[in-house]
């Protein structure tokens, strides 16, 4: 179908890809894994046109084709859902779907409106989701909005449909119906280039298998043939251990605790506690009120009720400065536009929330902050070709451990992760791991959200379990499973015995 | 944003500079006198006051916002520092306080535009307004003068020091200060910030609102520092004064390369943004184009600065 030959491209006389190879068969599920940076992303811009290559050769169905932009890709049936979104959040859902291709009445360029909303709907419903497909996209959560991409992909009818992390940030049953509308298209020939960084997702979809480390094509297996620690090995060149590195801490006084906090339409009745050295996670799905939560404790958004107490005294937070004044750090969501100044250097990013350590007298000096960044970077092993480099052009791993770096040089007692280690590669979702370990250790607190279930049972200590705005469900370690989770995460009964 | 960027290539960053080297060579090919010291002199002087107001507006368009109301900020601070100074006040003490009247009414601005929400294209249009009907309130429409012979008053726009025009050595100190600013300071980092992502911005504890009140406070100020570099040289405040000169100072600020939505930019392209014009003006003049026909030739050369400027970023 497709078949890449000795392709190699660098940025600014950085080689990014050295002379990889690529081969898509007609009907497969194709998987494409590499570290953070390894290149991914790139080759399959390579591919559809977005990044001219230096040097290689690409054939699509055995005629060598040089695609210039990505609608000539589009034209030979590629079609691409990027590692970053392409929503325009104020058009609504259908427009979105049929951006660049709507059906007008004859060529009078009027929209037929109702005709695509009715298609959209039933694309959609067919991938499990129910929804106006006349409200604008904004109102969709990031999952949805992935999942509108998705179709949008399917609906162009394309023969080979290159899926960039799709699922990162989808619940668990998205997951389910997207993995059963990619198996269907597969029975109709469509050929799939899949790029995730999680393991279970791609034994039980792939049928085979590329990696890459450093832009270098390491090998090809057949996902019948390879096993979980082939693959590791082969993606980091080395053992790699305990997916959870194990914790040493003690459990100390309260350092958080908060009291039927509310705030209307996104959460009510929140009561929990925080304790020094414990990582306290809250799982649910997708639009739990989690990020809500999250949100208000970091001054953020607006508190309608309830009390908050830090160190045993009550405290009103009422803005993100005033919390990272008291020690809270905030490691957002969605880095993109909550957690980066994509236009500024990672040395930027990083001094974004660290000017007091810095600076002096409102002057930056460029010791201090080329000192914080190396360290930062030492620390977390974010792969850059250096402080200049503008986060725009990190992989998306890497700019996820910009933003955790951010909050590391405050040294704070709380910490608040969101979904920490989304999109990142296995060997750095350790690294992360093992940080927040090293926090805990040094007694910081941890509020982890996140909706990886594994991530959850392997580091929490404790977990709260949210649906719909609220707890319903406090699980100590030894009664963490991922039924129970999921079961109180979908609104399952909530039992008496449980909230003792 | 900052040279060492890579997101704004090498070239990216002298284009300007190059494009006022053309218009030079051409304008000096075509009436050599243009290369005089007493007419580049002229130039400069000429320049000044655009460019102590773009200098702010560089600011305040990092911030991702733009000021309508400076033109009339100017008239406003101006009008009443003359109306000070002619009523007897010294002379001194009226200037610093027409001074602050200009980082007030900027402050005023920035309140609306932080706190109130409001679009800062529709809050300085409004402002705009009000300013200049407050001008015309204050003059009852008629220009003030009679405003005694205060050296200092008098040096400020027609002094020379060391053989330069005083407005134009308060030009270069002024860019000296205010680059200063946004490259080593903190307050400069945290306006590039906000125009770049200010909801990260936020949520890395910085205040916004604080630092969009100070921006446009800045550029009040610097308004109000122009406003007296001009009555000074007029030796009187005219009510009309400063009208459309905040379109100048936003062509200053594209020509100089700085995206209009914020985030990227330099206050050297400004400057350079500002010469532009001035030379321009100038030149046009020098080389007899009808004034009617030279506005035409001004706005066909910003818009192909900023075509090519756009070319270039794609
Ligand atoms: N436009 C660009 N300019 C400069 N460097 C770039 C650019 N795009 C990517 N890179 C660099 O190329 C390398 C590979 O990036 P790529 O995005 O392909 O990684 P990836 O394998 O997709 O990683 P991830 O799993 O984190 O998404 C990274 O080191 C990145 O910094
Ligand atoms: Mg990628």
């Amino acid at each position: 179908m497709i078949k890449m030959t000795d392709i190699s491209k660098s940025f600014s006389g950085n080689k990014v890809l050295k002379s990889v190879h690529f081969n898509l068969e007609k009907g497969e599920i194709h998987a494409l894994m590499g570290e953070n940076g390894a290149g991914k992303s790139t080759l399959m811009k390579v591919m559809s046109g977005i990044y001219t290559r230096d040097s290689g050769t690409i054939e699509v169905k055995g005629q060598k084709v040089d695609f210039t932009s990505p609608k000539q890709a589009e034209e030979a049936g590629i079609a691409v859902i990027h590692q970053e979104l392409n929503i325009l959040p104020h058009l609504s859902i259908a427009d979105n779907l049929f951006l660049g291709r709507e059906e007008t009445i004859g060529r009078t360029g009027i929209l037929k409106t109702k005709q695509m909303e009715k298609k959209t709907r039933q694309i959609l419903l067919d991938l499990g989701l129910d929804v106006n497909p006349s409200e604008p996209a904004s109102t969709l959560s990031v999952g949805k909005q992935q999942i509108v991409e998705i179709a949008k992909a399917i609906s162009v009818d394309a023969e080979v449909i290159i899926m960039d992390e799709p699922t990162a940030a989808l619940t668990d049953r998205e997951i389910d119906s997207l993995f059963k509308t990619i198996r269907e298209l597969q029975k109709r020939g469509v050929s799939f280039i899949y790029i995730s960084h999680r393991m279970e997702e791609i034994f039980s979809l792939c049928d085979r298998i590329t990696i890459l480390r450093d832009g270098e094509f390491v090998g090809e297996r057949k996902i019948s043939e390879t096993s979980f620690d082939e693959i590791v090995q082969m993606m980091v060149g080395r053992e790699l251990g305990d997916r959870f590195p194990e914790r040493k801490s003690t459990i100390g006084e309260i350092k958080l605790a908060v009291k039927g906090l509310n705030r209307k339409d996104c959460f009510e009745d929140i009561s929990f506690e925080l304790r020094r050295g414990e990582v306290l996670s809250i799982a649910g799905l997708m639009g739990a009120g989690r990020t809500e939560v999250a949100q208000s404790l970091f001054g953020y958004k607006k508190l309608d009720g309830g009390t908050i107490e830090f160190d045993g005294k009550q405290v009103k937070i009422d803005t993100p400065r005033k919390a990272k004044e008291m020690g809270i750090g905030y490691v957002t969501e969605d880095r993109k536009s909550e957690g980066l100044v994509v236009d500024f250097t990672v040395e930027e990013n990083v001094s974004m929330t660290n000017f007091a350590a810095i600076s002096k007298n409102g002057l930056i000096s460029k010791d201090k902050e080329r000192k914080l960044y190396d360290n930062m970077v030492k620390r977390l092993g974010i792969r850059t070709s250096g402080p200049d480099q503008t986060a725009k052009s990190l992989s998306g791993g890497n700019q996820q451990k910009v933003v955790i770096a951010k909050w590391l040089g405050i040294e704070p007692e709380l910490l608040i992760l969101d979904e920490p280690t989304r999109g990142v590669d296995v060997g750095a979702k350790k690294e992360i791991y093992s940080i927040i370990n090293e926090l805990a250790e040094r007694g910081v607190a941890i509020l982890m959200i996140s909706s990886e279930l594994p991530e959850v049972i392997g580091m929490a200590d404790r977990v709260l379990v949210m649906h719909e705005g609220k707890i319903t469900a406090e699980l100590p370690k030894e009664e963490m499973t991922q039924e129970r989770i999921m079961h109180f995460a979908t609104g399952g009964g909530k039992l008496a015995v449980e909230k003792q | 944003m900052q040279l060492k960027n890579n997101n704004q290539s090498l070239l990216q960053k002298i284009a300007p500079f190059i494009g006022l080297i053309l218009i030079i060579v051409i304008i000096t090919i075509l009436n050599p006198g243009f290369l005089s010291v007493s007419n580049l002199m002229n130039v400069l002087r000429q320049v000044s006051i655009n460019a102590l107001i773009a200098f702010g507006m560089t600011f305040v368009i990092l911030t991702g916002g733009i000021d309508l109301s400076v033109g009339a900020t100017l008239a406003l601070t101006g009008a009443v520092t003359a109306g000070m100074m002619a009523s007897g006040i010294d002379p001194i003490f009226a200037m610093l306080l027409g001074l602050l009247l200009g980082a007030i009414l900027g402050a005023i601005n920035g309140i609306i535009i932080a706190k109130g929400k409001v679009a800062p294209f529709i809050a300085t249009l409004a402002t705009m307004t009000i300013y200049r009907g407050l001008t015309l309130v204050y003059t009852d429409g008629r220009p003030i003068s009679g405003l005694g012979d205060s050296l200092t008053f008098q040096m400020l726009g027609k002094g020379y020091f060391l053989g330069i025009p005083i407005p134009v050595v308060t030009m270069i100190a002024s860019f000296g200060i205010l680059y200063f600013i946004l490259k080593k300071t903190t307050f400069g980092r945290r306006v590039y910030a906000i125009g770049g992502n200010e909801e990260a911005s936020i949520l890395s504890g910085i205040n916004a609102d604080r630092i969009k009140i100070y921006v446009y406070s800045l550029l009040g100020l610097l308004a109000a520092l122009a406003s007296l570099i001009l009555t000074s040289r007029l030796n009187s405040a005219q009510p009309t004064a400063g009208e459309m000169f905040e379109l100048d100072a936003i062509a200053a600020v594209v020509l100089g390369g700085t995206s209009l939505t914020g985030g990227r930019g330099w206050i050297v392209g400004t400057l350079i943004g500002a010469l532009i014009i001035g030379v321009l003006n100038n030149g046009l003049n020098l080389i007899g184009v009808p004034s009617f026909f030279q506005q035409v030739v001004k706005g066909a050369v910003i818009l192909l600065a900023v075509l090519l400027d756009r070319k270039k970023t794609t």
